[in-house]
């Protein structure tokens, strides 16, 4: 069994199986059998749930910023040699007019410009503000950490990032993983030590996993599968799982109650005790 | 020709389900699903593909080794925290690696280049309710927005060719840059929720987005009976708001069984109160769109 000084990624592709809920519901069947730190951390920057179960004491809160350039038409030259280094589209410039721009929104906050720029002062750098991390805490051992994107920034990847520097190396580090399979996924598992892929038993659900594990498998990591709302939809997925012989970690049933009680922002092991001991399984099944 | 796009915030409130009803009971309607990152539509609408097309993705700085001299010069400018040494050696993660290229340009060996990936597809397809364009992100791929935004153009085009009155479009959950990408210079946007605390967390945040974009949305209040205080309190939302609830569907098993035969929910039982449901939602939808 693992303890602390882990990373466990819990993530889906399909959005909506059950993410969120196995993540804090795990934390709480688990805590009392670990001895050190534990963090759960929500990289669902997009739309953070975390803590809506958790409901964890606010600690602290920062931003997550990118220096982007701030052009100085008295001091540019207009040779537009920043425009022809930006990747991103995010410089205009037109030669006869002049005229220079740079579309905030855009830019990535690479640099490059700043690098290109051979006219002294003619590119400063200001922050751009793309989002928040946020710390909670459940009690002294359990941590809260939440990425949070401003509405309107599209940006995810450089709050994911942030928020993952806040894992601590000793703890017991649970990561919310967004839904899909692209940059932001990618962003959030590609250091952890297991990824636990949260189904459902439909064609979509089958689907979306198998996109899941060729990406986790191209990662090249460990992974198990929890299987959500049993007794919705068909059995392909075991035929699946079993071709692939991937482990399915646990299974929960599809049942109004739970729906109900998950619909509250409730934690469910708190309300249902067998869950809590098939959760505690789950982990056992976890080998690292 | 109008631009109606699905989207929801939260996933899994049954986005892709009620995007494949609505495309069944429309007539004269384009199809394009923009959720490229996990496209489901094309298993309930199981169309024929007439054209596969590459998408040319993000770019990733390679080394080659035989010139590097190890300087770190790259390493200190990259703001991605891609490139490392690893075993004495500059290393450029293919993962952080953001394609900026200003490693490249930097290196004063000539050592770094770009290579742009091409394992993402998107096609342009027929279905039984019509034309549909949809797309795979290849594995472990970015830049999903870029590509929504060719399978939005492409749906267009078509749409414009055949003289189509609509383009329905399944969006992505969330709020980031592939959503942006579908909902930019829509008519009609509508926002599939669901009662429960995360559902509403996720539709203000989504609401929000939409008003950035001055797009008054729609809402599809889904599996209201499973909570029904958590209803009202979405209702009362949208009422302080002004946005306009257009339908409330009770739980209902008919999405999983009819996705499970691969067909939508109104193939799957024309008469039932659901279907009544989505001529209505549509009925709705083609009122606001006159």
């Amino acid at each position: 069994m693992i303890t602390t000084g882990c990373r466990i990624a819990i993530a889906s592709g399909k959005g909506g199986t059950g993410k969120t809920m196995v993540a804090v519901n795990l934390m709480y069947s688990i805590k009392d059998i670990i001895d050190g730190k534990i963090q759960l951390i929500d990289c669902d920057v997009e739309e953070p749930n975390i803590n809506i179960f958790t409901k964890g004491r606010f600690n602290s809160e920062k931003e997550v910023a990118i220096k982007i350039p701030e052009i100085n038409t008295d001091k540019c030259i207009y040779c537009g040699k920043c425009a022809e280094y930006c990747s991103y589209n995010a410089i205009i410039f037109v030669k006869s007019i002049p005229h220079i721009a740079v579309m905030d929104d855009l830019c990535h906050g690479c640099g490059a410009c700043s690098y290109a720029c051979e006219t002294k002062d003619a590119i400063t750098e200001k922050n751009h503000v793309l989002g928040t991390v946020s710390k909670y805490n459940i009690s002294d051992k359990i941590e809260i950490i939440e990425g949070r994107i401003k509405v309107g920034n599209a940006l995810a990847v450089p709050v994911i990032k942030a928020v993952k520097k806040e894992a601590n190396e000793n703890a017991l580090v649970i990561y919310d993983s967004p839904p899909g399979t692209s940059c932001p996924v990618i962003e959030t598992i590609n250091d952890v030590d297991y990824v636990v892929l949260v189904t459902e038993p439909t064609p979509f659900g089958v689907n979306d996993l198998k996109l899941m594990v060729e990406t986790v498998k191209k990662l090249g990591k460990k992974m198990g599968v929890v299987v959500n709302r049993i007794g919705l939809g068909t059995d392909d997925l075991y035929d699946y799982l079993n071709a692939e012989n991937i482990e399915v970690l646990m299974k929960i049933p599809f049942d109004k109650k739970i729906a109900g009680i998950y619909s509250e922002g409730k934690i469910l092991v708190d309300e249902f005790p067998w869950l809590k001991q098939e959760f505690l399984d789950l982990f056992k099944k976890i080998h690292i | 020709m109008k631009q109606i796009t699905i989207i929801s915030g939260k996933g899994g409130t049954g986005k892709t389900c009620i995007t494949a009803a609505l495309a069944s009971v429309a007539e004269n309607a384009v199809v394009a699903d923009c959720d490229v990152d996990a496209a489901d539509l094309f298993l309930i609408l199981k169309p024929h593909i007439l054209f596969e097309n590459k998408y040319l993705g993000g770019k990733t700085a390679v080394i080659d080794y035989s010139k590097c001299t190890n300087c770190g010069i790259c390493k200190n400018l990259c703001r991605f925290d891609a490139i490392n040494t690893i075993d004495d050696r500059i290393t450029i993660s293919e993962f952080s690696c953001d394609g900026c290229e200003l490693c490249k340009r930097a290196c004063p060996e000539y050592a770094i280049s770009m290579i742009q990936s091409d394992s993402s597809r998107w096609f342009i397809s027929d279905s039984r309710f019509g034309p549909m364009v949809y797309a795979r992100l290849g594995i472990a791929e970015d830049n999903s927005g870029k590509l929504v935004t060719v399978v939005r153009e492409e749906a267009k085009r078509i749409a414009k060719a055949k003289n189509s009155d609509f383009v329905i479009i399944d969006g992505p959950p969330g709020i980031g840059c592939p959503v942006i990408a579908s909902i930019t210079g829509v008519d009609i946007t509508i926002i599939v929720t669901e009662p429960t605390q995360s559902g509403l967390h996720d539709l203000k945040r989504v609401v929000e987005l939409a008003n950035n974009f001055s797009i008054k949305p729609l809402i599809i209040l889904n599996k209201f009976d499973l909570n029904k205080e958590m209803s009202e309190v979405i209702e009362r939302y949208c009422k302080k708001n002004n946005i306009e609830i257009i339908a409330w569907i009770p739980f209902n098993r008919i999405f999983v069984d009819a996705m499970v035969n691969q067909q939508t929910i109104v193939e799957y039982n024309k008469f039932s109160e659901l279907s009544n449901v989505i001529q209505s939602i549509w009925n709705k939808i083609q009122k606001y769109t006159v």
